[in-house]
């Protein structure tokens, strides 16, 4: 479904992503660990478009096709999602009229018509459930005045309305207490199915506790140092990230 | 040119122009001119005036309507209906003269009176003379001072005390001119105590020459009272308007006046509010959406001469091509108005290179419990949201309209009135997706029967 190969990634004519190889299969979920500064945030950006990274070398490919040269919107069309670590407050632009234009530009791109409207409010109330969003919240601007947590169940939610083939997670626990945290990951759990695949960006273990990945790798100075199965993220839990840099350098 | 023109003109006409006056009036208009010729129209060199330039527009010559139409304008034909969600009293001005459909000055049955000021000045002596011209200073501003001299009619209206006006009153401005026309209304709404009234302001033109409108109103708000002013502005390119509203208001009352500019020439509205009672209150707010060659200038003058009063002041505008836009908002707190409240906020979003924004804040504050607050800002569409947006599937297009549409519904969403609010809200979207046309003007419904002109084609604002 995904596939990276030997990407170079540069941000202001900083090298972040060096060599990086990475293959995604439907069903699977992936976890990609790394202390800060390793290049968690730049691979999540890269595979959504956002402008201002430069990609020097390689490529990636989603369902056999490069989407390099594809638009943010036209990556999110083809079943591409960014859960964002930061989420952006965006005043004045209700949560229902931004997914309904969301629903809409994705359906007119499968050549569908627009949603009709009670449809489309009896998929939020259904997807509400999902992270026990509060039921006004949808009215609210984006993200506008939003707790950590809030902010965290909005983007689980958008995922669940806008259901993607390939699902990008960056630093979602982040910020959360230990309730949102089960939320969120139930909310993830509960989205999975043999077709779609999700991409858990994480600096810590703990949501690993909930979201079970299939494969851990250890992001490094921008490329892959480690990869092994979820034990490895207990180890590294344990041991901290100090002990992957000293195998690195040796 | 009307640069030159302007005193023999006024040379011409200075018998019309005073006729009919009582004398003190007449030695106000007297003095308003020789305030007027001391430094001539406003120019770049003033302050006041270094962003927004007239020269050019008076540089053309221009007609001036010393009588009202004698020919019959059937109004209804022009017009054919009236906003239909909203049940409003509609008063029309023609040329600058108030356009008697049935008399030149009505009274309802709960005292207000509407209608002719011209005439007011007759039937009404004591209530226009203990008003006219008294919160308006001559010496301060050029315009204002020619506007008095020339002052010969618009719209007075009087509610006397304990009466709530329960419909809105609609002011329409029509221009009707084969020739360039410069007109300058002049308008007096007089409010009692414990009243309410809302007002409705918007112009239109029905011939397509240049046009230059320089009005004045003064508002007189007395104790414990509500004035809700809006001014819708979507004019053609050719369109000069210059507005003032000078208003004081008394203790325990508001005003609220909330322009929203959607198309223009050069557009400066000029808005000098006195808070002269304790618990007074100015709410302003203005959106300009502009784009082309078009200009826009607000300028806000909140005097608090005594204590307890609150001003706020959100200005908001969206600047595409070369169009520029001008904010200068002035509060001046007095030494004893203490426990003041004063907050302004400008907000400028840039989208090309070439549009340009001055944002300019002044606070004079003489006494010490004060609490005071501006913002500016100037900046582009948050790129930020954009690729949050655009992340979820939304094409850069409608990404772009729906962060337009949310800046600029901050200033919409907070009008009193359901259906002018909604009817506005609806102008906005058209305005920023381009298919607004001149027609859509405020709450009229001519289209069937529009002109070609003012089907001009307005590009969208993206």
């Amino acid at each position: 479904m995904l596939t990276i190969k030997n990407l170079e990634v540069s941000i202001d004519d900083k090298v972040i992503l060096k060599k990086f190889n990475l293959e995604v299969k439907p069903g699977e979920v992936h976890a990609i660990m790394g202390p800060n500064g390793s290049g968690k945030s730049t691979l999540a950006n890269v595979i959504a478009g956002r402008e201002g990274y430069e990609v020097l070398q390689g490529d990636i490919s989603y369902k056999g096709k490069s989407i390099l040269e594809d638009t943010p919107e036209e990556r999110a069309r083809e079943g591409i999602f960014l859960g964002f670590q930061y989420p952006v407050e965006i005043p004045g632009v209700s949560i229902t009229n931004f997914l309904k234009t969301a629903v809409n530009e994705v359906r007119k791109h499968k050549g569908l018509e627009p949603m009709p409207a009670a449809e489309f409010l009896t998929l939020l109330k259904e997807k509400k459930k999902i992270v026990e969003m509060h039921a006004t919240l949808a009215s609210r601007s984006v993200n506008q005045g939003f707790s950590g947590g809030e902010k965290k169940k909005n983007e689980i939610f958008q995922m669940a309305v806008l259901q993607p083939e390939l699902a990008i997670l960056d630093e979602t626990d982040s910020g959360l207490d230990i309730d949102a945290l089960r939320i969120v990951a139930n909310g993830i759990n509960s989205l999975k199915n043999k077709d779609n695949a999700t991409v858990v960006i994480t600096h810590y273990q703990r949501l690993l506790d909930y979201i079970v990945p299939d494969f851990v790798h250890v992001l490094f100075d921008g490329r892959i140092v480690k990869t092994g199965g979820k034990e490895l993220a207990l180890e590294l839990e344990e041991k901290g990230y100090d002990w992957i840099k000293e195998e690195v350098e040796m | 040119m009307l640069k030159k023109n302007i005193y023999d003109i006024y040379r011409a006409h200075q018998n019309q122009l005073l006729d009919g006056f009582p004398e003190h009036v007449k030695q106000l208009k007297k003095t308003a001119f020789d305030a007027f010729q001391k430094n001539g129209f406003p120019h770049n060199r003033l302050e006041k005036w270094r962003h927004t330039d007239l020269s050019k527009v008076l540089d053309h010559d221009f007609e001036c309507y010393f009588e009202p139409e004698k020919k019959h304008i059937d109004i209804e034909k022009i017009f054919q209906c009236e906003l239909p969600e909203m049940d409003t009293y509609t008063v029309i001005q023609y040329n600058g003269w108030f356009l008697s459909r049935y008399s030149d000055l009505s009274k309802l049955d709960n005292g207000v009176i509407i209608g002719s000021l011209n005439q007011a000045f007759k039937d009404y002596p004591d209530i226009v003379q203990a008003h006219f011209g008294k919160y308006t200073d001559i010496n301060s501003s050029a315009m204002q001072a020619l506007n008095t001299a020339f002052a010969q009619d618009g719209i007075f209206i009087y509610v006397p005390d304990n009466v709530v006006v329960e419909k809105p009153i609609q002011i329409i401005n029509i221009l009707d001119a084969p020739h360039n026309a410069f007109v300058q209304p002049r308008n007096l709404f007089v409010v009692g105590d414990n009243s309410a009234l809302t007002l409705v302001h918007c112009d239109h033109s029905l011939e397509h020459k240049l046009s230059l409108i320089n009005s004045l109103s003064e508002i007189y708000i007395g104790e414990n009272s509500f004035v809700d002013h809006y001014k819708m502005q979507n004019k053609d390119a050719d369109s000069t308007l210059l507005t003032t509203i000078n208003a004081h208001v008394e203790a325990a009352s508001t005003i609220a006046a909330n322009a929203l500019i959607l198309n223009g020439g050069i557009i400066r509205n000029n808005i000098n509010v006195k808070l002269n009672g304790p618990q007074a209150k100015a709410d302003l707010k203005g959106l300009y959406l502009v784009d082309k060659h078009q200009h826009v200038d607000n300028q806000i003058f909140i005097h608090h001469a005594v204590p307890q009063c609150l001003s706020n002041q959100l200005y908001k505008g969206i600047i595409d091509d070369q169009a520029g836009a001008v904010f200068n908002g002035r509060i001046l707190v007095d030494k004893d108005a203490q426990q003041t409240n004063a907050f302004q906020t400008n907000k400028n979003i840039l989208l090309t290179d070439e549009a340009n924004a001055y944002s300019q804040p002044q606070l004079e504050i003489y006494a010490d419990d004060v609490k005071c607050s501006h913002g500016s800002t100037v900046g582009q569409l948050d790129p930020d949201a954009m690729f949050y947006l655009r992340s979820r599937g939304i094409c850069e297009h409608s990404a772009r309209m729906l962060l337009m549409y949310a800046f600029a519904s901050e200033v919409v969403q907070t009008i009193a009135i359901d259906a002018l609010k909604e009817r506005l809200d609806n102008m906005v979207t058209k305005r920023l997706k381009g298919e607004l046309s001149i027609c859509d003007q405020c709450m009229l419904h001519c289209s069937e029967k529009a002109p070609d002109f003012l089907r001009m084609d307005i590009k969208p604002l993206v």
